[in-house]
């Protein structure tokens, strides 16, 4: 009993409907894991009554044979989906005790099929942020130590608690949200799974915006059928959100052991970058092997404007972010401290709610929209925007998918990026395209490097092709025999 | 088209010591969409709710809530932009207008500044001097309505309701082709009359629903184009008029004092009539507009388009032709008559089956004079147009004089009823019945024997027979009857 939230997703699955354990037991141990792991930051709220009480009434449902896709499974939530009368902070201080009187979408498709709530998990505020740090209340510590020393390592970000949680058995998978790389980079620094479906494949209603035409939500878990399982539950258009896509929603599990046979995989020149750790470079080169071993075509691709995405992703993200931001002006929810005139009392609210790199990223942003610079800044990333995207097209035409490393490198210390934003910002290098162009892209553990620390690849799919992702994802996870786990020393 | 090259009339000309002036005004018009709900939530927008109750979360920018269009409001702009006679943009899309208000909750508006969805066209106003001009049609757009700040209620606080929020407004930006405050009262006394007609706004400048910015500069006759000044936001009619008078008055002062006019934003003070500074050109926001990521462009297809033009009602310029071709009207008559959709459409009931000419005669005479009198608006009218259709159609055919006929559409405007009840009931009657008639002309005859002598020498002198016949049967006697044989007893 003591191993139950060491189970993948899927095995819980069956264990339910063997009923070797109750939904109730499943939960508790999650509980029981989260109370000893209060080190790790990893959740700003636990909701225990509430996931006893969902836990409960799954365990009910099962009695009667009425069970959802979901049901029973423990789940950590991303703070920055909002929860019908649980506390949503996007890890800001800005939003106070918001108490949303509504449920995102996404996690309101997870309820729909079953799943149990345990609580709200850590972020970078406003899911700005590669590592974690910029979270209001204090940055999540990855469970992941190199082999020698004991040196406190980030998980990555924005989605650090999530990727945390999974990777320190705290949930059985988690939400978490992407706009240039925060489910993946995550998810690579912790040994876990993270998928970004195509944009428009999850609904964006109840999310907290950061930047509107990049954000999407997806899945962290800890093995690639569970990305899967919980893909299809998260997804499906939504009525409520313009952007979101009127597509079917496959069964992403059953792609998961399907034949690569045939298969095109590319790989693109452009994401061999100067100074790429070798062991980084060892385990993509692997990849390949392990994808050609399974009856892949390894094809060499171009990705030419690759150099200009993250310039263009840090105008973008935070032009869209200066405005979406706008709404925390303490005028109708949150925090509000009192100037002496409304001026003074927006700038007192805006200027101690927020963070520093919120704060940074809402100045670039409105400097690259102001009057006289918009053509220069913004116009001219839009440009940039439609050559990446013609990029991908022009390689999907040559292959099914691409085959890139997740991060130019493995989780780092806390503190050692901290007052370094430019070098924070090279985390998404490989990721950014993906966002920019709505593909989708999966990252998957490969292998520990020479510190002991997970190093993730990444496969990016075409859009709505979530499924290859998931394919390849899958044949990489079997071919690299990933089942380490790391020492629990918190 | 932009007519900068049209000069004003000259009666519209300022002359002031140093010479003669003209206005050059152009306007932009927010017309509130008659729509249920709001842009791009599903909130209601009924007038004089209780403040904040409607308000979705959308309204109110709560995190995490995204915009959904309503399509009913872009099939307004699209009716409207067609109404306008303007070219209609088969793609637009909406941006973001960033600027921080405590009612404004998104901290921006959602418009359309890069891609409207309609442009140009173009509409004809007639002024009230019979003369008409043609108004250019820079673009319509639309966007949503701003809450309501209140600062009156307390001392020490702004209140804020949000009821309005979100609501759609068009955006109706004319060129600035008017030269006067009677042009500019025209170009929207017609432009109402264009919303009201498709439906499309209400046109109530009382309660807000359609008001109007004012672009004015002055320059001298055919001269260069002067700097301008926008005066927000005025609701009615006549603050539109006094406002430019004053506006341009001012300008006029300060180049003939050998200063120059600042390019800023105005306000009007409805109880001076004067315009004040709100903010300069060096405190101007900078918007920071770009394109709304939450909203996909909007796309129209030729199909839809037709469909929609295709259910367009007739609208003034053209039930005008009409008029004038088909009933014979004059182009005044018709103008007056479309100048208003219920207007137009009270006539068109009450000419059923009658006499176009006749009907158009009694309606604008009798009924409008009538309104004009007492202050009542066509909706209001007392007398319904079936009312009227009966009461025309009776002089039509010699059941009663026009002179009984105003009798009878005097008592149903204050006591109602049925006018051929009441023809019937009151014995109202035409006398045709030429019997009766030639008894009571003898009858008045032979009591005034040396009037009748003097007839023959005298013709003129019938007509005070002819009153005294219509005395004798209280105006019920045929004046063509009466006529016929008092010449046949007189003059003969």
């Amino acid at each position: 009993m003591s191993n139950l939230n060491e189970l993948s997703l899927a095995e819980a699955l069956k264990g339910l409907a063997n009923k070797d354990f109750s939904s109730r037991e499943l939960t508790q141990a999650h509980l029981d894991a989260m109370a000893g792991a209060e080190t790790l930051n990893a959740y700003l709220v636990t909701t225990a009554d509430q996931a006893l009480a969902m836990a409960d009434a799954s365990d009910e449902r099962r009695a009667k044979g009425k069970t959802g896709p979901l049901d029973g499974i423990p789940l950590g939530i991303k703070d920055l989906f909002c929860t019908k009368g649980v506390r949503t902070t996007a890890g800001s201080k800005i939003l106070g005790d918001f108490t949303p009187p509504y449920e995102s979408t996404v996690s309101a498709n997870l309820w729909r099929d079953g799943a149990v709530m345990l609580g709200k998990l850590n972020m970078d505020e406003f899911a700005m942020g590669s590592s974690n740090e910029n979270s209001a209340f204090g940055p999540v510590v990855n469970p992941w130590r190199a082999h020698v020393g004991d040196q406190k390592l980030v998980p990555g970000g924005s989605s650090g608690g999530s990727a945390a949680a999974v990777a320190a058995g705290l949930c059985l998978g988690a939400t978490a949200t992407d706009t240039g790389g925060s489910i993946r980079q995550p998810a690579s620094f912790t040994g876990t799974v993270g998928i970004k479906p195509t944009y428009g494949r999850c609904s964006r209603y109840g999310i907290v915006a950061f930047a509107s035409s990049l954000d999407q939500a997806g899945p962290i878990t800890r093995t690639v059928e569970d990305a899967a399982i919980m893909l299809r539950s998260m997804s499906g258009h939504d009525p409520k959100d313009s952007t979101s896509l009127k597509a079917d929603v496959p069964d992403f599990a059953a792609a998961c052991t399907r034949s690569l046979k045939g298969l095109r995989i590319g790989v693109p020149k452009e994401y061999r970058v100067e100074g790429m750790p070798a062991e980084i470079e060892k385990i993509w080169a692997d990849g390949m092997d392990w994808l050609r071993a399974e009856g892949c075509e390894l094809v060499d691709v171009s990705l030419p404007h690759t150099k200009y995405a993250l310039p263009a992703y840090y105008i973008i993200a935070p032009a869209e972010a200066s405005s979406n931001l706008a709404r925390y002006d303490g005028m109708r929810y949150g925090t509000r401290i009192e100037g002496a005139d409304l001026t003074e009392t927006y700038e007192k609210t805006r200027g101690q709610g927020f963070g520093e790199e919120v704060r940074r990223r809402i100045m670039i942003g409105a400097y690259v929209l102001s009057a006289g610079f918009y053509d220069a800044y913004y116009i001219r990333a839009q440009k940039v925007r439609a050559r990446i995207a013609e990029d991908f097209k022009n390689a999907f035409a040559q292959c099914d998918a691409l085959l890139t490393p997740t991060a130019p490198s493995a989780a780092f210390g806390i503190n050692a990026k901290f007052n370094d934003p430019v070098k924070m910002y090279l985390n998404d290098i490989f990721t950014v395209t993906a966002n920019l162009a709505g593909l989708p892209g999966i990252s998957v553990p490969a292998a520990l490097d020479n510190a002991g620390l997970p190093l993730g690849l990444q496969v990016i799919g075409k859009a709505l092709d979530e499924e290859t992702c998931f394919a390849v994802g899958g044949a990489l996870e079997r071919a690299a025999g990933f089942n380490a786990k790391p020492n629990k020393w918190w | 088209m932009f007519t900068a090259e049209r000069v004003a009339d000259k009666s519209d000309w300022i002359t002031t010591d140093t010479g003669d002036w003209e206005i050059i005004i152009g306007l932009e018009i927010h017309a509130q969409v008659a729509s249920k709900a709001k842009l791009f939530s599903g909130a209601a927008t009924e007038y004089g709710a209780e403040p904040n109750t409607q308000v979705s979360l959308v309204d109110a920018a709560m995190p995490g809530m995204l915009p959904v269009l309503n399509e009913y409001c872009v099939e307004q702009a699209v009716r409207t932009g067609m109404g306008l006679k303007a070219q209609i943009n088969a793609f637009s899309r909406f941006d973001r207008k960033n600027y921080f208000y405590p009612d404004l909750p998104q901290g921006y508006q959602i418009s359309q500044l890069y891609h409207p969805i309609v442009g140009e066209g173009e509409m004809l106003v007639e002024l009230d001097d019979g003369d008409s001009i043609t108004v250019g049609i820079e673009r319509l757009h639309l966007e949503q309505d701003a809450g309501k700040s209140i600062h009156d209620l307390d001392p020490n606080a702004t209140y804020v309701d949000l009821n309005r929020c979100g609501v759609a407004l068009m955006e109706i930006v004319s060129k600035p082709d008017m030269r006067s405050a009677r042009e500019a009262a025209g170009y929207v006394r017609k432009l109402r009359s264009l919303v009201r007609y498709l439906g499309t706004c209400d046109g109530d400048m009382e309660k807000g629903n359609l008001r109007a910015d004012v672009n004015v500069s002055v320059r001298r006759p055919g001269g260069e184009l002067g700097t301008r000044c926008e005066i927000k936001n005025l609701n009615s009619m006549r603050f539109i008029q006094q406002a430019i008078e004053y506006e341009a008055r001012r300008q006029i002062q300060i180049i003939e004092d050998g200063g120059t006019v600042d390019q800023e934003t105005r306000l009007f003070n409805t109880d001076t009539g004067e315009t004040r500074t709100m903010r300069s050109k060096e405190d101007a926001h900078d918007y920071r507009y770009f394109p709304d990521p939450d909203l996909l462009p909007v796309k129209l297809s030729e199909d839809w388009l037709a469909r929609i033009k295709a259910d367009l009602p007739e609208l003034p310029d053209e039930k005008k032709i009409r008029y004038v071709k088909d009933f014979g009207l004059s182009e005044y008559d018709a103008s007056v008559l479309v100048s208003d959709r219920e207007k137009a459409a009270y006539y068109e009931e009450v000419a059923k089956g009658n006499d176009k000419k006749l009907s158009a005669n009694w309606v604008l005479n009798e009924v409008f004079g009538k309104l004009n009198k007492e202050n009542v608006e066509i909706t209001d009218c007392p007398v319904s147009a079936a009312a009227n259709c009966a009461i025309v159609s009776m002089i039509s055919n010699d059941v009663i004089s026009g002179k009984i006929a105003k009798q009878v559409f005097e008592i149903c405007w204050t006591e109602g009823g049925e006018p051929e009840a009441i023809v019937e009931e009151r014995g109202l009657k035409q006398v045709t019945d030429t019997g009766a008639i030639e008894a009571m002309i003898d009858e008045i005859i032979a009591a005034n024997p040396d009037q009748a002598a003097k007839v023959k020498d005298k013709p003129k002198t019938l007509g005070w027979f002819v009153g005294q016949v219509m005395q004798a049967s209280q105006g019920k006697a045929n004046p063509q009857a009466v006529n016929k044989i008092l010449r046949e007893k007189l003059l003969d």
